[in-house]
């Protein structure tokens, strides 16, 4: 087993407890950092998939590993989206959690 | 009829007009930004009509002359570029949504104009500028021709409709848009692992040249699944539904209108393109009728919970999620025992002329149901008495979206509905035919209620909070008839659809 | 054995044992510590996969950055209500069937990988002289998927969009509620003082160097976030409030550039994003110069959150 398929196990593993956290977590910061871990073991998937598609003198494939960067930031930007609606939720509410009231016996409104 | 001589990868003579379809949008978000203020209101409502322009133009040039539009990126050739391309399921889908977006905007005027003169205003600048994402991110989603640009595109969806949830504030709409949050970006995560595995067997993420590669292999599988899984999450099929109903019945209005109209489509459209164009061989008739049953299990827990409602923005949420199950029986429906693959006529027509019928329907209910709330500060189902009296331009809006729900002719929903039922027999399929018939009898059930309640005296004279603006009942209107005369589209131009598919371009190159 | 793959099954080890700590530890202060060292672990498991420029960029945005924010969020739990909810067993069995699947498929599509393994790596070299760039990795960013590129910075300004569309009405236009530590004399604001002129120097090296070396504009933008924020919480300069003219300009500077160099490449190049002959060196340069401003920006902002106070 070579270094690129034992990472890409790892990568396999992280995303297995990324989701088990993102799914059984029930607060939202939690959530938010399980979100992270599978995020980062779905890029350590493109790493592998860079990595041994290397050729022409090159460590890896540099396709995969731009999608990378460009998916490292997007999820960082939805890390910091995700955590000004806990924060706020924190200060309208007092609390930090993502109640399973049912939606429809609160009497608010919009327009 | 398919012009066999047009390739893939070349860039065609109109093919600039893509290029426009997403620079106008993101200039438009940046200009808004930059500019601030009343700007932002401005800019959108001038290039909204220009959007609604250049869908029209690349519609009929696809239908007239038969063939794709392809613009090559940068000049490189996938599988190194990119490449944008417009067929008959694009063009069609950017004029649907382009309609809907100049409706929602004018709609929206009402509620998110700022005055002349005033300082810059945290919801109408926030609102005009997310509009714009989402018209140049459904866009991308119908242009794009490589899997992580539509990764970009759902990413880009997903940020500009989590806001617009919780425009005004709320701690429930809060709650609701974290939900939202999260369940999107698991979704989008899934969506990026199926990339990551595809990209490992084939080297590319161009759709047409992926189509030409992929097999059926045990990573390949392993992509189509996460990323199908993530796409539901994304569409609120069941039984990944939660986070719709408390997001889309939370926002205001015209942002209610424009989540269930237009977003939920965006996933459901990569959905299509996955399985029709990518790989059409591989679902099998197992997950053909697995898709089907999910379906099938959306609609009728989707209206049996609407029938339950006590406030009407729930009650046409809950319907939106029993209406998305009808989009997914197009996958059964469509599946060719002799071919072992997806075909892309009858039931896939059907599945987008519902997909655009539910789209301009159910933005003329929710925009009906936010003009009823605002005139009478509440939307409890059990108190509309003598709204229709009072509101009739609106409560007609509502009635004949709904009539295009049920599938009554001549509207797009008793056509798509005809046509998914002459497929069920077609294919021997019967069963389908009764979970179609029993959605549309659900659907009669919770319309009739809203409407008899509507329509009965009130108990105590209404007092109305606000006067509602003609032209915003005029736009819930207009939006409901083309809702219900979308079904004369069979007399004309359906066979767009047709334009680009891949496997009709391979029968006349036989 | 060899001391490689010994390193390599070691680090492995370590990253899982951290990333199971994070999901599974109690308290959360002690988690989000444990993610930021995970993140570390994993930029050293970028180096050994030979992707030195996603390496920097794991450890920058996704440690750095990313733990930064997660570190400010427990801070303010810590005043909120507990929550005593437990996920019930059922639901936690159900997830982790569900969990071990979807790692078992990932797994067996990484352990049956096609027999020619197909790669685009040749395609990139042999084109990239073309552009004058020496970075692979930069080719693919900016010359042939330039247009993901452009539209992820825009997908940058919808968040931070969305991010400030959060504050309550009344202070709308205000300043972002970024908690300001001003104690003169204190270790922050030696550092503070310190270390933004040598993080100014790394990030201009790093953005000019992207060309030929690993690095770029969104590593280096993300050294000068940071650089900003530090200066910003040790109380040296003012935080900005969202309404400010240049404070949007220097926002949309990198996009608008962007954008403005694929539309003339309509006219003197052939296509949407395309550079002309010659000039791709210089003006994909230029670019960056101004997205690393942008992207410095845009990230220093989201960290810093909506806005708080007028």
């Amino acid at each position: 087993m070579n270094a690129a398929t034992l990472f890409g196990l790892c990568g396999a593993v992280l995303v297995g407890l990324g989701l088990y956290g993102l799914v059984t977590n029930p607060e939202p910061l939690r959530k938010i950092l399980a979100f992270n871990l599978l995020g980062s073991g779905v890029f350590l998937v493109f790493g592998v998939v860079a990595r041994r598609a290397a050729a022409s003198g090159l460590g890896g494939d540099p396709v995969p590993q731009a999608m990378v960067i460009t998916a490292i930031v997007v999820a960082f930007a939805a890390t910091a989206m995700a955590i000004a609606l806990v924060l706020r939720l924190l200060q309208e509410t007092g609390r930090s959690t993502l109640s399973a009231d049912d939606p429809g016996g609160t009497d608010g409104g919009n327009s | 009829m398919p012009d066999a001589n047009v390739l893939h990868d070349a860039t065609t003579t109109d093919g600039a007009l893509l290029v426009l379809a997403i620079v106008l949008p993101a200039a438009g978000i940046l200009l808004s930004f930059v500019l601030g203020g009343r700007y932002a209101e401005r800019i959108a409502l001038i290039l909204l009509p220009f959007g609604f322009v250049i869908a029209m133009i690349i519609f009929i040039d696809v239908w007239r002359s038969g063939h794709l539009l392809v613009y090559i990126v940068g000049d490189w050739k996938p599988p190194l570029g990119i490449a944008l391309r417009a067929d008959g399921l694009s063009a069609t889908m950017m004029v649907a949504m382009a309609i809907v977006f100049c409706a929602v905007a004018i709609f929206a005027y009402a509620d998110f104009g700022t005055r002349e003169g005033s300082a810059e205003v945290r919801a109408p600048f926030a609102f005009w500028i997310l509009l714009m994402a989402i018209w140049g991110a459904m866009n991308l989603v119908s242009l794009g021709g490589d899997l992580f640009t539509l990764y970009v595109a759902l990413e880009l969806l997903t940020f500009a409709a989590v806001p617009l949830v919780c425009l005004d504030g709320r701690a429930e709409t809060l709650q609701a848009a974290l939900r939202y949050l999260l369940f999107a970006l698991l979704g989008s995560i899934l969506y990026l692992a199926g990339t990551a595995l595809l990209y490992g067997s084939y080297a590319t993420l161009d759709i047409v040249l992926l189509s030409r590669r992929v097999e059926m292999e045990p990573a390949t599988l392993v992509a189509a699944t996460l990323m199908t899984i993530g796409l539901f999450a994304k569409t609120a099929l069941f039984p990944l539904h939660l986070w719709l109903p408390p997001a889309h019945a939370g926002a205001p209005a015209a942002a209610s209108a424009v989540l269930s109209a237009v977003v939920v489509k965006g996933s459901f459209f990569l959905v299509v393109r996955l399985w029709f164009d990518v790989m059409p061989g591989m679902l099998g008739s197992a997950g053909s009728q697995l898709f089907g049953v999910l379906g099938a299990a959306a609609i009728i827990f989707g209206s049996v919970v609407a029938l339950q409602q006590q406030r009407l923005k729930l009650l046409i949420a809950y319907s939106t999620v029993a209406q998305i199950g009808y989009l997914f029986l197009i996958f059964p429906l469509a599946f060719d025992a002799a071919s072992a693959q997806l075909q892309g006529t009858g039931a896939l027509t059907g599945g987008i002329i519902q997909a655009i019928s539910h789209a301009t329907a159910k933005a003329a209910m929710f925009m009906a149901a936010g003009l009823i709330y605002a005139a009478l500060g509440h939307d409890r189902i059990d108190d509309l008495g003598g709204i229709a009296r009072a509101l009739p331009m609106t409560v007609v809006a509502f009635a004949l979206g709904g009539v295009s729900l049920i599938g009554l002719p001549p509207s797009g929903g008793f056509l798509a509905k005809w046509i998914l039922l002459e497929a069920t027999v077609a294919t021997g399929q019967w069963w389908w035919a009764l979970v179609i018939l029993a959605g549309g009898l659900f659907t009669s059930c919770y319309m009739f209620i809203v409407l008899s309640r509507a329509v009965a005296p009130p108990s105590e004279p209404l007092k109305f909070q606000i006067v509602v603006p003609r032209y915003q009942e005029a736009a819930a209107l207009v939006l409901a008839l083309a809702s219900l005369l979308l079904g004369f589209v069979a007399l004309g131009p359906v066979d767009v659809l047709q334009v680009g598919r891949l496997d009709s371009m391979m029968v006349t190159l036989r | 054995m060899t001391i490689s793959s010994a390193f390599d099954v070691g680090l492995v080890v370590l990253i899982l044992a951290v990333g199971a700590a994070t999901i599974a530890m109690r308290e959360a202060f002690a988690a989000v510590i444990g993610y930021v060292v995970y993140g570390l672990l994993l930029a050293m498991a970028w180096v050994r996969l030979a992707a030195v420029d996603v390496a920097l960029t794991e450890a920058a945005i996704g440690g750095g950055m990313t733990g930064m924010l997660m570190l400010g969020a427990v801070a303010r739990l810590r005043l909120a209500e507990g929550n005593d909810i437990r996920t019930s067993l059922p639901v936690r069995l159900a997830a982790g069937v569900l969990c071990v699947l979807v790692t078992a498929g990932v797994a067996v599509a990484i352990l049956s990988p096609p027999k020619t393994i197909p790669t685009l790596a040749p395609m990139v070299m042999e084109n990239l002289a073309q552009s004058g760039l020496g970075n692979p990795v930069a080719g693919v960013l900016f010359v042939y998927r330039a247009l993901d590129t452009l539209l992820e910075k825009v997908v940058l300004i919808l968040a931070l969009l969305g991010v400030w569309s959060l504050a309550p009405d009344s202070v709308w236009g205000g300043i972002p509620g970024l908690r300001v530590y001003a104690r003169p004399g204190s270790t922050l604001t030696f550092l503070a003082q310190l270390l933004p002129p040598v993080g100014i120097v790394v990030a201009v090296y790093m953005c000019w160097v992207g060309a030929k070396e690993p690095g770029g504009a969104f590593q280096g933008g993300t050294v000068l976030a940071a650089m900003w924020l530090l200066v910003m919480i040790a109380g040296l300069t003012s935080v900005p409030s969202i309404g400010e003219r240049w404070l949007r300009r220097l926002l949309v500077v990198g996009p608008v550039i962007f954008l403005g160099i694929g539309l003339a490449g309509m006219v003197l190049a052939n296509a949407f994003l395309a550079y002309p002959p010659g000039y791709a060196k210089p003006l994909i340069v230029a670019v960056e110069v101004a997205l690393t401003l942008s992207i410095g920006a845009a990230l220093g902002l989201l960290a810093a959150g909506p806005p708080e106070r007028v």
